[in-house]
């Protein structure tokens, strides 16, 4: 198959690639997808006090495509407020790459990991907040 | 050293400049019909035809009128299954195979159960051989062949062809063997093995695409075949069309070729065969070599590499033609059937590469690659989720993955 120049470019140089602290309150985990199916991604948001997602690292098990759509998912997370985030839509990430229909799976796991990791940080912050409220 | 270095020699084999030399008279100069019985063009053309016989022959222990020329070893299976199934039709209607045969052999198989056959796929043990006890508890009376192939064409591994060819005389049932990954790489030989009929192609041993053969025991017992094209009655009646003259030819001479350079050449892909595994076994944690070591072709290698999808790892030595079990390779989407059938998970099948070795392979080649590989796995498992979990101490098998629904 021929990869498109930007899906090699992620693949050759990914960005925001690591992990950041699961137990950090800030921080959002997704991961979605399963070893079975040859696709795992995980994607970490940390978001800044005004609501600003300021760091955004992933790990991708699965092929070329999987690892350029979270790759670049994570280059677009960062600068964006968490409600911007959610309206990154995997048809973005398609026409971005040049993505051929049967990697198209690829970029909605991309889509599905970024609406995980927002989730996770949400669900975070909501168990959060009685607490840092009564403190304040 | 050349690049992209070519290690997909299960796939074809590039064609030995010696055979093409053999070949080219015959597309010229020699090019006459080799059914052509009254002027010289058809005689040199049928002496070309039959030395090749011969040398095939040789190959096998056959012999020369037992080889019926085909277009190769597709067509071969299709005869073998399809023309004993026709022609013993009245003795019975079940056939045996195997599950991790060519799709030449599977395919041709489900055709028949829709003409009224009944067949067995037998699976394989873990180390990819067939379990002997289990073949011949699944013959039955109604049983009238048993095809088994004779060498994996992505584990390599070997077969017990001639206790299976045993097995089958004791039954008297015949025994087909696809054999094109084996014939001209390790000793094959139609009589120690007990083979009633057996297919083969030229391009996997460094021959010609587009021409093959299917070998058709003439004596104890004498196999016959209802032939699946009908026209002049070429080939015994089994297989009608002109013949192939350049392509035979060459094919002869590649056989001729791997007669008398297999002793030398199967211990010289052996060592570096066994090279790249010590390279990579060494310098990697968490690799699993698929099927058996110790049955297995001298050219073949076919690993996981755990936590590193097949295709991120062939993107990433792009510079190295091999293929891989993993899913996203395949048209079908699937990973390995060969490897699901040996019970790989379809986490590790996903991350199988095969290597195959062949006679232009070159060391140099060998260590080059063995560096690629172990590059590109280390920083592809940076990447990967999975190996982090895993070096974490998670146990995957037991983690809610979110996209059961696959």
């Amino acid at each position: 198959m021929a990869y498109s120049n930007k899906v090699l470019d992620h693949y050759n140089n990914p960005r925001n690639v690591g992990s950041l602290d699961k137990s950090d309150p800030n921080v959002g985990t997704g991961m979605v997808g399963a070893p079975e199916c040859g696709d795992v991604m995980k994607l970490q948001v940390k978001v800044d006090e005004d609501g600003v997602i300021h760091e955004a690292k992933f790990k991708t098990f699965g092929c070329g495509s999987a690892i350029a759509s979270s790759s670049l998912a994570t280059e677009w997370l960062k600068g964006k407020t968490v409600d911007e985030a959610l309206k990154i839509k995997n048809t973005d990430i398609v026409n971005e790459l040049s993505l051929p229909p049967v990697k198209i799976h690829c970029s909605v796991l991309a889509e599905d990991a970024i609406k995980a990791a927002i989730a996770d940080y949400k669900k975070k912050q909501e168990t959060r907040k009685p607490v840092t409220e009564s403190v304040a | 050293m050349k690049t992209p270095i070519y290690l997909d020699n299960h796939a074809t084999t590039p064609m030995d400049p010696r055979v093409l030399d053999a070949m080219l008279p015959y597309f010229t100069e020699k090019f006459g019909n080799a059914a052509s019985r009254n002027h010289s063009f058809g005689w040199e053309a049928e002496k070309g035809v039959d030395e090749a016989r011969a040398r095939i022959a040789g190959l096998i222990g056959a012999n020369p009128k037992e080889i019926i020329f085909t277009s190769g070893a597709t067509e071969s299976n299709n005869l073998a299954i399809k023309g004993v199934a026709e022609m013993y039709a009245e003795r019975g209607n079940h056939i045996i195979t195997a599950a991790t045969e060519h799709k030449a052999v599977l395919d041709t198989c489900k055709k028949l159960e829709k003409h009224g056959c009944r067949v067995s796929y037998l699976p394989l043990k873990n180390d990819g051989l067939l379990d002997l006890d289990m073949l011949r508890e699944a013959i039955t009376d109604k049983t009238i062949l048993v095809s088994i192939m004779y060498a994996n064409n992505e584990i390599g591994v070997i077969q017990p062809v001639a206790e299976i060819g045993k097995i089958c005389k004791e039954k008297g049932v015949l025994f087909h063997s696809d054999a094109v990954q084996a014939v001209g790489k390790v000793p094959v030989n139609v009589i120690k093995d007990n083979i009633d009929l057996m297919s083969l192609t030229a391009h996997k041993l460094y021959g010609p695409k587009g021409v093959g053969a299917l070998y058709v025991r003439r004596k104890s017992p004498r196999v016959q075949l209802t032939a699946q094209m009908d026209g002049g009655g070429h080939e015994r009646g089994m297989r009608s069309g002109t013949l192939n003259v350049p392509g035979i030819v060459g094919f002869g001479e590649a056989a001729a070729l791997a007669h008398r350079e297999m002793p030398e050449e199967s211990q010289r892909l052996r060592h570096l065969r066994d090279k790249l595994r010590n390279k990579l076994e060494s310098e990697l944690d968490e690799v699993f070599i698929n099927g058996t070591m110790e049955h297995r072709l001298p050219h073949n290698l076919n690993i996981s590499f755990a936590y590193v999808e097949g295709e991120s790892l062939l993107m990433g030595i792009n510079d190295v033609a091999v293929s891989s079990g993993s899913a996203c390779t395949s048209a079908t989407l699937e990973p390995s059937y060969v490897l699901k059938a040996l019970g790989v998970g379809d986490d590790l099948a996903h991350t199988s590469i095969r290597f195959g070795l062949g006679r232009f392979t070159t060391e140099e080649e060998i260590d080059y690659v063995g560096n690629r590989v172990v590059e590109v796995v280390r920083k592809l498992r940076e990447l990967s989720p999975l190996y982090e979990m895993a070096k974490e101490g998670v146990d995957l098998t037991k983690v809610q993955w979110a996209a059961e629904a696959h």
